[in-house]
């Protein structure tokens, strides 16, 4: 059974979610970048530069492997991983930064700017900045600084002003305040890349749409392999651009389930997370309306993460949407379990997963078994470990 | 009529600009804005901004950030911005009395408690900073409902169709942000400020209060001159961060700068 499903509406609306909830400054910015966005969208050139530059620059497709061995150890479904660690800079960011960067050509901006939790954004984003010539800032919360460093050099590398931002509670949502403090004072020649399918819209839909190149790419793949769709799809949460990227073109095949991972940190009930689908309700932060984290007061949570890239307390707004309709279903991972998924995933196949995917495996460890040996899951491995080596081998009291 | 109407109609007539001060609640402590709020009366100002303290500021600039900050590590909320909001009326009937800050905890507490809460406090305006006409119809009407103006920001880069979507809905004044940029910034160019509230004018009845960037007298002055309204908040605030350890020195340093910028703004401001 499949039904249509056309979201969000020209307003950005998500049902209640989503939407354009900026100063008023932002307006006009925003509506140049949606009228861009919609001319391009279908615009034939356009996506010829975008294909060309996803297959010789990303290197996609990415391919979906068969994790046999780690299958058979589980000893359920037949676990497919769609192999985004494997784009150029290792994570599915690059998707968004390429495509993205293109509307920034077109559209005559000299100057980027991006937020970044584990750096990964900001890396996709200095990467296409340094191919166009381009000036660029990344905004990252000093915490985040500090833990994801070898990130931070590679920008530098790229040519990027990377800018510790030492607000609030210094990681990925004060780097996003910060990075909009920016776009304010710089709207004329400035383009903004978010890294995630939040912010106003256009953002989530714009976003989704350059991600959803993992979903279509999987489909046509799992087709290949199997003779058939995958009975479930797992991502990892944190914004929200992978999952959505491998969800979107499942929507209306309503028999394979859809899975999003969010952080559980020390465990949901501790308070200490990043799980604003599993454990928090609706509200409205940069930009959108949507399930936040916040306190009986309205103020934003300070969240818990392992990884910096799930360490967020907000979600895209779609994500909220496909909640509350049941399409999809949201579950979380704690720190320790998404260790379990790192060494798994490590040992068993050969791949050092990011602590951000490492959730997605810890989750698939758990389903897979529940399963048949004739039914699939696809895992989105949305990025590789190398950035993480430093935080894994410091758990171990390792100097490196 | 409004608090806020009747203010501009009354400055209008002799010719004087409103001297706008903003301060947040709870800045550097709860016991603190009462006492300044009156105190900045008796300097001469003729409508208060209290912003309500937020975790993320997305608009301001470093000064009004840790200002919020200060607030929020004394627990001041939203709920507590409307009980100092009602305590001030107490022994003020004639000020008008705007709360200035983000959605979140007002989607916290939920619209309509929102609305009736900021009535009982007798407030009257709101300017909800990231809430444009686009998204908040229902909010707006559950404001009007009880006698409360909705004020809204305008911008250098606003298009004459906004301008006009503005005046439809808005009421009060507008708030005319100076310049691209966040609260505390540079310095204003003045001759696109007269260009801008020329424009504004004329596809606006409502009077503007012009912000962003109003440091001193004489910027205020300069500024009173082109619109109707001078707003004004990182200059004071950091007078509070300032001097943090003699609070009574911070507010008798707001008094003299807004006592120096209503003189300026008299002397500048008569027709
Ligand atoms: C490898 C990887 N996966 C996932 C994420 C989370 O982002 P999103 O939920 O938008 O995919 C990040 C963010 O930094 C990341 O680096």
């Amino acid at each position: 059974m499949t039904e249509k499903y056309n979201m969000p509406d020209d307003r950005g609306h998500f049902g209640p979610y989503g939407g354009m909830f900026v100063a008023e400054t932002l307006i006009p910015p925003i509506q140049e970048l949606n009228a861009a966005y919609q001319r391009y969208l279908n615009d034939a050139e356009f996506i010829a530069e975008l294909d060309a530059d996803l297959q010789h620059y990303v290197g996609r497709p990415s391919p979906l492997y068969h994790a046999e061995r780690w299958s058979r150890e589980l000893g359920g479904a037949q676990i497919y991983l769609k192999r985004e660690d494997l784009n150029h800079t290792g994570s599915h960011k690059i998707n968004n930064t390429v495509g993205q960067a293109l509307l920034a050509k077109r559209m005559g901006k000299t100057r980027i700017i991006a937020e970044t939790g584990a750096g990964q954004h900001g890396v996709a984003t200095a990467t296409v900045a340094a191919r166009l010539g381009l000036e660029c800032v990344v905004y990252m919360g000093a915490v985040d600084v500090a833990r994801q460093s070898l990130n931070v050099y590679r920008m530098k590398l790229l040519g990027a002003t990377v800018v510790a931002v030492e607000s609030g509670s210094k990681t990925l949502k004060d780097a996003l305040n910060e990075a909009l403090r920016d776009w304010v004072t710089n709207v004329d020649n400035t383009f903004y890349i978010i890294g995630t399918v939040a912010g106003p819209h256009p953002y989530p839909a714009m976003v989704r749409d350059f991600q959803s190149i993992i979903g279509r790419e999987a489909k046509q793949q799992c087709l290949e392999a199997t003779g058939r769709l995958p009975d479930a799809l797992v991502a990892c949460v944190g914004g929200g651009s992978n999952a959505m990227g491998l969800f979107y073109p499942f929507i209306e095949d309503s028999q394979v389930k859809l899975i999003g991972v969010e952080a559980a940190g020390d465990g949901v009930a501790t308070g200490r997370h990043s799980a604003p689908l599993c454990a928090g309700r609706p509200g409205v932060l940069h930009g959108n309306r949507t399930y936040l984290m916040f306190d009986d007061d309205g103020e934003i949570s300070e969240t818990h993460s392992i990884s910096a890239g799930l360490d967020y307390p907000g979600v895209g707004p779609e994500h909220a949407w496909l909640k509350d309709t049941g399409r999809a279903q949201y579950v979380n991972i704690t720190d320790n379990e998404a260790l379990d998924g790192f060494y798994a995933l490590t040992r068993m196949e050969g791949i050092i997963p990011a602590l951000e995917s490492s959730h997605a495996m810890a989750y698939t460890m758990k389903l897979a078994p529940t399963m048949g040996k004739d039914e699939t899951i696809i895992v989105n491995l949305s990025g590789r470990g190398d950035k993480d080596m430093q935080t894994m081998a410091k758990r171990e009291g390792i100097e490196l | 009529m409004s608090r806020l109407a009747a203010t501009f109609e009354e400055l209008a007539k002799t010719g004087r600009k409103a001297l706008i001060p903003f301060i947040t609640a709870g800045d550097p402590n709860p016991d603190f804005t009462v006492p300044m709020m009156h105190a900045m009366v008796d300097a001469g100002v003729d409508v208060i901004e209290l912003g309500v303290p937020f975790s993320d500021p997305m608009a301001d600039g470093p000064v009004i950030q840790r200002a919020s900050e200060r607030a929020l590590a004394h627990k001041m909320s939203l709920k507590r911005t409307l009980a100092t909001a009602m305590e001030f009326r107490k022994t003020n009937q004639h000020t008008p009395l705007v709360l200035m800050g983000y959605l979140n905890p007002i989607e916290a507490m939920g619209y309509e408690d929102f609305a009736n809460a900021a009535q009982r406090a007798e407030v009257d305006g709101i300017l909800t900073v990231d809430l444009p006409p686009e998204e908040g119809q229902e909010y707006r009407e559950l404001l009007k409902a009880r006698g409360i103006d909705s004020i809204f920001l305008l911008a250098p880069n606003s298009s004459e169709e906004r301008i006009k979507k503005i005046d439809a809905i808005g009421s009060g004044y507008i708030y005319y942000v100076s310049l691209k940029g966040v609260t505390g910034a540079g310095h204003l160019n003045v001759a696109d400020v007269e260009d801008k509230l020329r424009q504004i004018k004329t596809h606006s009845r409502l009077p503007v209060g012009i912000g962003f960037g109003v440091k001193d007298a004489e910027t205020a002055k300069t500024v009173a001159d082109l619109g109707d309204g001078v707003v004004v908040g990182s200059a004071l605030i950091s007078k509070i961060e300032a001097n943090l350890d003699d609070l009574a020195r911070a507010k008798h340093e707001i008094c003299h700068l807004l006592a120096s910028m209503r003189q300026a703004m008299d002397e500048g401001g008569q027709q």
